[in-house]
């Protein structure tokens, strides 16, 4: 199939121009969407207690630790 | 270390390192005379040193380990050691140029010593050497953690690192001998770059592979990043280099594509590198170390979504603003120079995320100089990402362009950025790898960290005034219309900054310098001590990977 050059600017001119950018405004729905923060806020500390190991007292704060 | 292979991977591994001296051998056959050939023996002995390195242990006893009581780091290891060999040899090879543009006779009139072969040299040695290992190190290390899981096989590690080493050294050696396919970033001829995407299909599918494996239903937003690095360098390489031999037993190769659409091909390559190979993995180093030496979760979680697919759609179109005033249709010019401005967004939402999270914990960010290095270096990632739109503007790259403010503004990111989160990622990873309670020495670190920021600073300041002064000097023009300055006034202009940015250079050198002999004192020299923390979650208490609701 030749696609002839006029068409394919235009194409780029317009879809490629925006698919990005609604792409973007898309994600950025999804990342602020409210409902989504719990599981949000779980994936952050996720990595903080992210060992097996024993488990720490009540009123441990991590803030306390001294840093190495 | 190879004790740890079971027989069958101890055979595997003998299998591909016996595979590649053949290989080897072949090459080094047909590409007699030619520096095919040259490479030919290096892989043979690249590939020949592995394979008695493997042999040596094959009749071991099988190892006695529980695999499922403990990460797989021997690889990460490794990769951190090799990153630092390459950050002396690729930042000394920096030094090495920068004094050559300030005092020519360091050239010493050889032809492998040249400016334009050990230039590539350097840039290579630190992108890929120094930068490279550590993405693949800190990724083998990020990838099992967040997964809470342990890497599905012991082969394909090795494999990815060490073949992605071997793509290293035929890089480096070739530019000495003059082989290049003159591609910013992209100069290795085509055999390279056919192995370099075996080892790169092989790295991808080891990630996704442990991400199978995972105990952990998020996949925690690093992942993403290290992903995002992997699959669109895969991308980038492949089409970049499309080429044909001139013949399949010497390194020559012409590219597929010709004119404005090979530079166009190029830039967007050249552009996306800078995004997916210097930020992509280096902000996932960022979103892992930052909150784990902090001790306090990401700022926001939903910003470093936002940033990361800002990232992802936004760069993907940059690339053109390399090409502004050139045969590059003025639109392509001109979206190019959109999408830079736009970039922002994401990249400011980063810098800034990194920056709040450590709102409220600035003691620490004193008395520790590991986070300090991260600390600046999201600094850094902020002001040359607005530094980068900013020059991306037509009239502003009017000035700034074929200027040494370019070399400036790459190496604020490149030093500032990517070297500084690198380090200070290797600070926070060493003593949790090597099991030891602390680095060998924090006042090594301390210096580490003034070192690199003198010169950094000392660097950047040299360039922006030497490419403005240059840039200025350029469009001077006389009242009768001609050029006020010809290029040799140009150059006696610049002989001071070249000579501040190789002491600032040599600043950054010392300060690598220090920080390898202290990660091999520290592993070395420390006692070793067995952490509470970090093992994988137990297979008995398996969950799902992902849950029918969270």
């Amino acid at each position: 199939m030749d696609i002839p050059h006029d068409w394919f600017v235009g194409f780029s001119k317009s879809f490629g121009l925006f698919y990005l950018i609604a792409l973007s405004i898309g994600i950025t729905i999804y990342a602020f969407w409210p409902s989504l923060g719990n599981r949000f806020d779980k994936a952050a500390k996720s990595i903080l207690d992210d060992e097996d190991g024993p488990a720490r007292g009540e009123g441990f704060d991590p803030e306390d630790e001294p840093c190495r | 270390m190879m004790s740890n292979l079971t027989g069958a991977e101890r055979g595997t591994a003998m299998i591909i390192t016996g595979a590649g001296v053949l290989v080897g051998l072949a090459m080094a056959a047909v590409g007699h005379g030619d520096p095919m050939g040259t490479h030919g023996w290096i892989v043979l002995a690249f590939s020949a040193l592995l394979f008695f390195f493997v042999g040596d242990k094959v009749y071991d006893p099988e190892p006695a380990e529980d695999r499922a009581a403990s990460y797989y780091d021997d690889p990460t290891k490794v990769g951190i050691v090799i990153a630092l060999a390459w950050a002396v040899v690729g930042m000394g090879m920096g030094v090495w140029v920068a004094s050559q543009l300030a005092w020519p006779d360091l050239r010493f009139d050889a032809a492998w010593s040249s400016f334009g072969r050990i230039r590539p040299v350097h840039t290579s040695g630190v992108i890929f050497g120094f930068g490279g290992n550590a993405l693949i190190a800190t990724s083998f290390h990020i990838m099992q953690r967040t997964s809470r899981a342990r890497m599905p096989d012991q082969v394909t590690p090795w494999f990815v690192l060490l073949g992605f080493n071997l793509f290293c050294i035929v890089a480096a050696s070739g530019y000495l001998m003059g082989v290049t396919q003159s591609k910013e970033y992209a100069e290795p001829e085509w055999y390279a770059d056919l192995w370099l995407v075996v080892v790169w299909v092989a790295y991808f599918v080891l990630y996704i592979r442990t991400l199978a494996r995972r105990n952990e239903p998020h996949i925690y937003v690093a992942n993403w990043y290290y992903l995002a690095f992997i699959l669109v360098v895969a991308v980038l390489h492949i089409v970049n280099n499309l080429a044909v031999p001139a013949s399949l037993t010497g390194a020559k190769s012409y590219s597929a594509f010709a004119g404005v659409q090979d530079a166009m091909t190029q830039w967007w390559y050249g552009h996306n590198a800078v995004a997916f190979f210097l930020t992509s993995g280096f902000l996932g180093m960022l979103y892992y170390f930052l909150p784990k030496r902090a001790k306090r979760p990401i700022y926001s979680y939903r910003l470093s979504i936002l940033s990361f697919w800002g990232i992802v759609f936004f760069y993907i179109w940059a690339g053109s603003h390399h090409l502004h005033y050139t045969a590059l249709p003025h639109w392509v010019q001109t979206l190019g120079m959109t999408f830079s401005v736009m970039l922002l967004v994401p990249s400011w939402a980063s810098a800034g995320n990194a920056l709040m999270t450590l709102n409220g914990a600035w003691h620490k960010v004193r008395d520790d100089a590991t986070l300090r290095f991260m600390m600046v270096a999201a600094v850094f990632y902020g002001l040359s990402t607005f530094e980068g739109s900013f020059m991306a503007i037509r009239p502003v790259n009017g000035l700034s362009h074929y200027t040494d403010w370019t070399v400036g503004h790459v190496h604020a990111g490149a030093m500032g950025w990517v070297a500084l989160i690198s380090f200070g990622s290797i600070y926070a990873l060493a003593p949790v790898l090597w099991r030891r309670e602390t680095m060998y020495s924090w006042k090594a670190v301390e210096w580490h960290f003034w070192l690199a920021l003198a010169g950094t600073v000392i660097y950047v300041f040299a360039m922006w005034n030497s490419g403005i002064t240059q840039g200025l000097m350029w469009r001077t023009y006389t009242e009768s219309g001609t050029l006020a300055y010809s290029f040799t006034d140009t150059l006696v202009a610049m002989h001071p900054y070249y000579i501040a940015r190789a002491f600032g250079g040599l600043l950054f050198l010392i300060g690598a310098c220090i920080g390898a002999w202290n990660v091999a004192m520290t592993i070395r020299r420390m006692p070793s001590e067995t952490p509470e923390l970090d093992y994988p979650t137990s297979s008995e208490s398996r969950e799902p990977a992902v849950p029918a609701a969270e």
